[in-house]
Parts: C-alpha cells; structure tokens; sequence
C-alpha cells in the first residue's frame, strides 16, 4: 500500500512535466496539425531564460525571497519564450504553405538540432542547479499512509490545474480563442469570417511556447538545467499526447499523467522483473520502464487511432 | 443607373499552369440577386474565389468603389463581403452556436446576440442544437447554419456558390425564400452561382453565363429564362 501510494504519487509528479509539454505540443498541432519537433528544446531555452533572471543576472535579487525570485522569472522566461515562438511561426514556418506539412516538419527537426546548439554554445553542456519553484528540502512533504507526498508534487500539479484552467478560459472565453478553434477546426472558413490566420497562428505559437517554457522551469530543479534535459522527457510527452488524442488539450493533460503513472508503476514493479533470465543484461533493466509507455501508445494507436479524447476525423457533407 | 457593389474588371484566375478564369467581367448593383450559370467546370466557384482573394488573380475587382484585387481575404470580409463556400465550409468541430458568434467575428456593436436569437427563431432546428457539434448535423442543416453564419457578419455583398447542391427539393426552396427575404429586407446584394437554374433565375435580377472561364452571355433573369440556348441548356426544356 505504502509502495504503491509512493509510486502513484511520483508518477503524478513526472506526469504533470510531461502533460505540459504535451499540452503545447497540442497547442500548435491545433493551430497548424502539424508536430513541433523542437517544443522541448524551446521549452529548455525559456528554462534558461528563467535561470538568466533569477541566477545569473541577479537583477531580481531585490525581491528577496528565493521562490517570489524564481516565479517572477519563470514568468518573464515564459513571456520571453512566447515572443521566440511568435518570432519562429513568422519567420520560419509562415513563408511556407500550410498544406504542405513536410517543409516546416523538416524546419522544426532543425530547429530541435539548432536551438540544442546554440544553447550549448552560449551555455555549454554542464549542468546547472536550478532554484525550485516550490520548497524541495527532504522534510518537504507530507506523509499519507506511509508515503511521501513531496510539496514540489503537490505544487506541480496545482500550477498544472490552474493554468489549464486559464487556459481553457483563453480558448472557450474569449473571441481570439474562439478564432484559435475555428482556424483549428477549418482555416479556408476561419478567413471567410475574417479571422486573420496568421495572427491566430502567432498566438498559438505563443501560447504553446510560453506554456512548455513553464514545463520545463518547474522540472529544471529535478533533472538539473542542461541543453539537453528535455530530451528523454519529450519523448514521453509525444506519447502523452498522441495518448490524450493530438488535437485534445484536456486529453495530453490526462495522457500526461497516464504515461507518468504507467512508468512509474512499471518502473517500480517491473524493474525488478528479469525476462525469466538468472542473470539479466544489464542494459536491459533500465528499459523495461522505458517499454511500458511505449506499449501504451501502441495499444492506444491500435485500438483507439485518434486518441482517448481527440477528433474523429469524420464529418458529414 | 444604381449605385454598383462589386464589380470585376478582365478577372484572370489560375490554379498553378492552369487557368481558370480568362478575363471575367460582371457587376452587381446595390440590393441586387445576380446569378452565375455555369456547368461543372466553368469556373464558377473560382470567380467567387477570386472576388475573395483565394486564388491567384489578376485584373480589378471593386467594392464599393475600392479595389481590393490585392486585399487580405480578411480585410476584404471586413468590407462588408460574406462568402458561403461551396461543401458549406462549417466549423465541423465548433457549436452551432459558436460556428455563428464566430460569423459575427467583425463585427463590434452589441446586436450579435439578438441577430443569434432571430436565426434560432428562423431556423429552429439550429437553435435546438445550438450546443452540438456542426459537423453533427445534416447536410441540409449545416447549409441552413453556413448561410445563418454567413449573414451574422451582416454583409452587404454575399457570395453563394452552389447552395443547393446535393440538398433535398424542399430545402432548396425554404433556402431560396431565405435569399430572397434577406435580399429584401436587410438589401443584402447577392452573387449567386448555381447550376440549378429554375430557381436560381426565379429569385434573381439578372444573370450571367459563366462557360469554360468565360461570360458568353448575359441578360435580365426574365430573358435569360426565356433564352432557347439558356433553356436547353440550364432549364432542362
């Protein structure tokens, strides 16, 4: 019981990570149906701009308290992110005809490859401590039946539920997010009302960067700042979101925490599971958590292809 | 003579190498129900395509008196400008009710709601299923809801391409009467292309023939009804 609390609790923990970049890779398929190869390697970028602001710089030092200093900079690092996201959509994938996937496809597999670069250009490969969002001392937590539920947990997931919840609010409430779901849902006819698609695009892009900047923040101190920590997390999270359905907000957010859960499960009660074998290949424990998503995102797209909570593609005429 | 709308000076359009339109000339006057005939593939939907800068064009069009040849298909909905494309072209995953607050995305003033309601009054199949997905209805209720967001922008000049097509005999006719009142009441000028003659000429007030790119005639909708050509070969006779 204790064993199980203790692993459902710290696959909810990596599950929120997940889902938020999950949920900006949704963001821009909605807006373009098009997949973000480099959503994590931009998200680790705004992480970087956080640590500018509350490390590095010290120009929020005046603040005083180390976790106002940190969220002010991850928000800043999140403004910042959605301007580099506007900046991308624009430069990079506006010039480009939206049908033609491939083009821009190939433009964020090169964005992914360019913006690992040039962070470690300016950054280089070592690794940094990221200050914590939430307090993430050892005695930080609280304990239920047994288990420890850290803070940062607890944390994590609020930060996820409210700005779901805002998020909802820009796309269900507001007239640009309403224009964002009509070009989601058909573009030729979101310009016959008079929506600017272009526009519309930037804000998704915006929106999407901003958000997987925050993802990346709030995981920084758990995997320590580097060019290339979102790479095993990315992986994950494209998994969440073709679990949730690509086109589903609220499903990568659920996908999230159905990859998070199902490998921290697997990881707990199958790592130890040794292929029958009395003496196992080595490299063979560390991927057997590694299968368990895998398996899932196999089973879903075999079963359910649109997702748990995306758009069947079929429509009257 | 009356004050004209929309007119289009030697409108060339071309899909990549081929072109679709060479050199189109008509004009629609203030509170006018002018009609398209054409057979498949005369190039019908490409001249209300490139009245809406939604195919690479050449030539003048003019809006009230401003060329938008070069416009933003937006800037040109802006203008007053509303096209019901041909497929219906519904936001299949939004509301029905959303699919008509997002018609009414131009516009400012404070009378969207009231223009929603009215609709739900005309239609009230739409208003029943007002919070269920557009690409859940009929064919003849996503045309109902197509020309319902269409006139939420409160055009002045209306694009319709082909709205009977593959709808029941009925529905047609409840749609027609809708031009025809939105005509009239609200002075809505109407460019109409249609292949079913009958009751495209009925509601019209004049009409032009639209063959392989080209106007190879036009005329008032009484003489083209009575026109042997425009008999044979749009009225069946």
């Amino acid at each position: 019981m204790q064993l199980l609390l203790q692993r459902i609790f710290d696959g909810v923990s990596d599950g929120a990570v997940y889902a938020s970049i999950a949920v900006a890779l949704v963001l821009i398929f909605k807006a373009t149906t098009l997949i973000n190869f480099a959503q994590g390697e931009m998200a680790m970028f705004g992480a970087f701009f956080a640590y500018i602001f509350a490390v590095q710089s010290g120009i929020l030092d005046f603040l005083g308290n180390q976790y106002l200093i940190i969220w002010v900079a991850a928000i800043i690092a999140m403004v910042l992110s959605a301007g580099v996201g506007i900046t991308i959509e624009r430069t990079l994938t506006r010039p480009f005809d939206p049908e033609d996937h491939l083009p821009v496809v190939l433009i964020t597999l090169g964005l992914f490859l360019g913006i690992n670069a040039i962070a470690g250009i300016i950054w280089n490969y070592q690794a940094r401590v990221m200050p914590a969002m939430f307090p993430n001392g050892s005695d930080d937590k609280v304990v239920i039946f047994g288990a420890r539920l850290f803070y940062d947990t607890i944390g994590t997931i609020v930060t996820l539920g409210v700005v779901l919840y805002i998020l909802f609010i820009i796309l269900n409430k507001t007239k640009m997010g309403l224009a964002f779901r009509a070009v989601s849902a058909n573009v030729e006819s979101a310009r016959l009302v008079g929506v600017r698609t272009g526009r519309v695009l930037s804000f998704g892009w915006a929106l999407a960067s901003a958000f997987g900047a925050l993802g990346a923040v709030i995981v920084a101190p758990r995997i320590t700042l580097q060019p290339s920590m979102m790479a095993a997390i990315v992986i994950y999270a494209f998994a969440a979101a073709a679990v949730g359905g690509l086109d589903s907000v609220g499903g990568a957010a659920i996908g999230g925490m159905i990859v998070g859960l199902t490998k921290s499960l697997g990881n707990g009660y199958l790592g130890s599971w040794h292929f029958g074998l009395e003496h196992p290949p080595l490299e063979f424990l560390p991927a057997t958590p590694l299968l368990i998503p895998v398996l899932i995102l196999l089973a879903v797209l075999w079963f359910k292809p649109s997702g748990l909570f995306g758009t069947k593609r079929i429509e009257r005429v | 003579m009356s004050n004209q709308v929309l007119s289009c000076e030697n409108v060339t359009a071309s899909y990549g190498a081929i072109q679709a339109l060479h050199g189109v000339n008509l004009e629609v006057n203030e509170g006018e129900i002018v009609v398209v005939l054409g057979a498949n593939g005369a190039g019908k939907t490409t001249t209300l395509r490139a009245i809406c800068n939604m195919v690479a064009t050449e030539g003048t069009v003019m809006l009230n008196g401003s060329d938008i040849s070069k416009a933003d298909t937006a800037d040109i909905v802006n203008a007053g400008v509303a096209h019901v494309p041909q497929g219906r072209g519904t936001f299949a995953a939004l509301t029905v009710l959303e699919n008509l607050e997002v018609g009414a995305y131009t516009r400012t003033d404070d009378e969207v709601q009231s223009d929603i309601e009215m609709w739900f009054e005309k239609y009230p199949v739409l208003g029943e299923r007002r919070t269920q997905a557009a690409g859940s209805l009929s064919g003849g209720e996503q045309q109902m809801l197509a020309v319902a967001r269409a006139a939420m922008s409160r055009p002045t000049m209306m694009l319709l391409d082909e709205p009977s097509l593959g709808l029941a005999p009925l529905i047609i006719e409840d749609l027609f009467q809708t031009f025809a009142q939105l005509n009239k009441e609200q002075g809505t000028s109407m460019l109409l292309v249609e292949q079913n003659a009958n009751l495209a000429l009925e509601i019209a007030d004049r009409g032009y023939l639209l063959e392989t790119g080209e106007i190879t005639g036009s005329g008032s909708a009484e003489e083209l009804r009575n026109d042997p050509a425009v008999q044979a070969a749009y009225l069946g006779a």
